[in-house]
């Protein structure tokens, strides 16, 4: 048991969690008041002391299904009363033939009879029933091989693939309608199908968990730990996001801005106080007689800065410049104005999507669509660009603006033109440059970043969330 | 000291006999901060009955609540102890001309005119006592650091008495909405639980269990409801308190049966924001 914790906590602190050695002595005591059998149980011991960040919950759950799933009865399925007479003969079936190698019973199954029962299954909600075919399914489709050097998501594709569940969705709902007495409102037909949905959703999980099971058994949970490592949310690459990845990012980022903007509102209020007030003082030193014993101070009114930002939205980059206008608006009042223009070869203003409308995604879903930002051929020309900039707004360009250029500076060797960026230097009260690539790849290949870089007051990595976090703050 | 719960399922059971539905995860965590002895910081979004689960342990176990609201500013004096001063200095001019200065300065530091705040009284307490720590979140970093001295050894120092060591290791609930990154330090010394949103089957039995003469029917469709538009891009998702608070209203409207017009209009009891209702309108109007 020793063993196996000190590998399990090693897996988790190389995913990126913190687990300090008082944690780690903590999760010891804890799993020795919790039977082992009482697997939920267990796997909460270990979370609520191991781990102390929500968004760390997904990693540690991934570590502990490889460490720990092979490990503990609970899946022998359990011996649930359920309504369903078939289903019962079924299970007793499989208990016998549990001893040779599992599921006996449902191999002599064909196709359409699986089907029909994986039908009833996800008709009826039925847990343990979902989770015995998805280990028939990845037992019969998956054709797993020991040794094999491919990963999970290979299986699932195949095991998905034919179980054909888009079908099983239609043909649920149909089923559903037919068993209805009275006609469904659409309300209520809506209903069903996200019912439906999330069935099928949960069963496709099982599966996934089936094939990473099998995955363990067969290469032992130390390697298979390292091919499913992932990175936490704060660490994922905005440029290498995958959709679900995406969609995660997006969810932290609100819950981000609050936490900014309540920062630094803190720090404005705590910050030094004013000059003196001398009328207030004055005032005040009547009740002394005269003497002014209370000094007053003016409240600080710190200007806040006025930002303009200039992000390249062409394919590569996008995801970066749409994440930072995001959080750029979603924290909007820290700043006194925000203006923003999206470019590729050609640069529009884009400010008033974000004024007409109060939720930020719909006005970036504007800027995608509706923006003019191509010149000539759709390719990054951000001297063309930054050109145009200039001659257009350039004189809005003041001593208190904070102006910020996003960008990867993939020129597609197109003149530089970055004598705009060294006027705008001049009468910009500072101009930072946000590169969303590895340091390493900067000035690689048609990468200028560095001859633009020269003329900025810095230019900064912003991979990731934790970074572009970062930057925000000290920007403010 | 003898423990306050006999398994994880005890738990569950006793916080179902007093209306609260937990999860494996909630009960687990609760009977772990019984037989380790250390504080719980419960994290989640607003209104997923974070605050009521240590009400709801304290009634479990008979037990006091001691709650301390967390706001900016809060100090010391207001969490901790205080000097009763007015009393102290009464009794230096009660006895004016009789006491030695030295009397006098044991006198007045003795428990007599110490003002106890909810955490010293929690300490302090000889009875069973639940001490929740709300909206811990609030506090400046700084004077959180104020709390780790009771969470992790359960006592006070207080220079003029020296240390007061709790009589019983109360059972210490923190709650968080995370509205800023709490301190390492403060994070080690507790376990840690993240309540989230309930998922169907849950949030269903709750509201059957909180709205009283509720049909299984229309709490099963209001739980459906509320499922589908947390799935939407809100500003803010309703909590469950709010679902409860729909359902009410729609028992008192004598709905049976939902429809999507009723629905919609019922919909500003879920939904705060009038961006997020549009939205929401939208989805429940669109076929498919």
């Amino acid at each position: 048991m020793l063993d196996l914790m000190a590998g399990f906590v090693a897996e988790l602190r190389s995913a990126g969690l913190p687990v300090s050695l008082t944690e780690n002595l903590d999760a010891m005591e804890a799993i020795r008041q919790i039977p082992i059998e009482d697997r939920d149980a267990f796997k909460y011991a270990l979370g609520a002391t191991l781990v102390k960040n929500s968004a760390h919950w997904k990693a540690f759950e991934t570590v502990f299904e490889v460490y720990f799933s092979l490990r503990g009865p609970e899946y022998s399925i359990k011996d649930e009363d359920s309504p369903d007479e078939f289903w019962r003969e079924m299970q007793d079936q499989m208990r016998q033939g549990e001893g040779k190698g599992g599921g006996g019973a449902m191999d002599s199954l064909t196709q359409e009879e699986m089907m029909n029962l994986l039908m009833r299954a996800l008709m009826n909600g039925d847990q343990a029933m979902m989770r015995a075919m998805a280990r028939q399914a990845v037992q019969r489709f998956a054709g797993m091989e020991p040794g094999r050097p491919v990963g999970g998501t290979y299986y699932l594709y195949r095991t998905l693939r034919n179980l054909d569940l888009e079908n099983m969705l239609d043909k649920l709902q149909d089923a559903q309608r037919e068993t209805a007495t009275e006609p469904l409102t659409d309300l209520e037909e809506r209903l069903n199908k996200d019912e439906m949905e999330s069935r099928i959703e949960k069963f496709k999980q099982e599966i996934e968990a089936e094939i990473r099971r099998k995955l363990v058994a067969d290469r032992g949970a130390e390697a298979m730990a390292k091919t499913l490592r992932k990175p936490l949310p704060e660490d994922v690459e905005f440029m290498h996001a995958s959709r679900d990845e995406m969609a995660n990012l997006k969810k932290a980022l609100y819950p981000l801005t609050r936490k900014i903007a309540a920062r630094l509102t803190r720090k404005r209020r705590k910050g030094r106080k004013g000059p003196l007030d001398f009328r207030n003082t004055v005032r005040h030193s009547l009740a002394y007689g005269g003497v002014p014993a209370e000094p007053k101070f003016r409240s600080p009114r710190p200007s806040k800065p006025e930002l303009m930002v200039v992000a390249d939205i062409s394919g590569s980059v996008a995801a970066f410049a749409r994440f930072t206008l995001m959080l750029v608006y979603a924290l909007q009042g820290q700043f006194s104005k925000v203006r923003s223009f999206v470019f590729i070869d050609g640069l529009d203003e884009v400010t008033e999507y974000f004024k007409s409308t109060e939720d930020i995604a719909e006005a970036i879903q504007r800027v995608n669509t509706e923006a003019d930002v191509v010149w000539v051929d759709g390719h990054s020309d951000y001297g063309h660009a930054f050109e145009v900039f200039w001659e257009k707004y350039g004189r809005d360009v003041n001593a208190k603006t904070t102006v910020l250029l996003l960008g990867d500076a993939r020129n597609n060797y197109h003149a530089a033109q970055s004598w705009v960026v060294k006027e705008i230097k001049k009468s910009a009260k500072s101009v930072y440059w946000l590169n969303p690539e590895p340091r390493s790849y900067w000035n690689t290949g048609d990468s200028i970043v560095g001859e633009y870089g020269n003329h900025t007051d810095g230019v900064y990595e912003c991979r990731n969330l934790r970074q572009l976090e970062a930057f925000v703050e000290k920007l403010v | 000291m003898g423990n306050r719960f006999e398994s994880v399922q005890a738990v569950r059971d006793g916080l179902k006999d007093v209306n609260y539905l937990a999860d494996d995860g909630i009960a687990s965590v609760a009977f772990l901060a019984d037989r380790l002895g250390k504080p719980v910081l419960v994290e989640g979004p607003a209104g997923t009955g974070k605050t009521q689960l240590a009400k709801s342990i304290a009634e479990l176990t008979g037990a006091r609540l001691i709650r301390l609201q967390c706001y900016e500013g809060l100090d010391e004096s207001k969490a901790l102890y205080e000097w009763n001063y007015k009393k102290q200095l009464l009794r230096i001019q009660a006895d004016k001309n009789s006491d030695s200065w030295s009397d006098v300065q044991d006198d007045i530091f003795s428990e007599e005119f110490l003002l106890t705040r909810p955490l010293l009284e929690a300490i302090r307490a000889d009875d069973p006592v639940v001490l929740l720590i709300d909206e811990v979140d609030r506090v400046e970093m700084e004077t959180e650091a104020l709390l780790l001295e009771i969470l992790s050894e359960y006592q006070v120092s207080i220079p003029e008495l020296g240390t007061i060591t709790a009589k019983q290791i109360p059972l210490v609930f923190l709650t968080s909405n995370n509205t800023r990154e709490l301190s390492e330090a403060l994070k080690r010394r507790c376990l840690y639980l993240h309540v989230d949103y309930p998922d169907l089957e849950r949030e269903k039995l709750i509201v059957l269990t909180k709205v009283e003469g509720i049909t299984e029917h229309l709490a099963d469709q209001v739980a459906r409801i509320v499922r589908n538009i947390r799935q939407l891009d809100l500003k803010k998702s309703p909590s469950v308190s709010e679902t409860l608070d729909w359902a009410r209203t729609l028992m008192l409207l004598g709905i049976e049966h939902i429809d999507a017009e009723q629905a919609k209009e019922t919909l500003h009891i879920l939904l705060k924001y009038q961006t997020d209702i549009a939205k929401a309108v939208k989805e429940l109007s669109s076929d498919k």
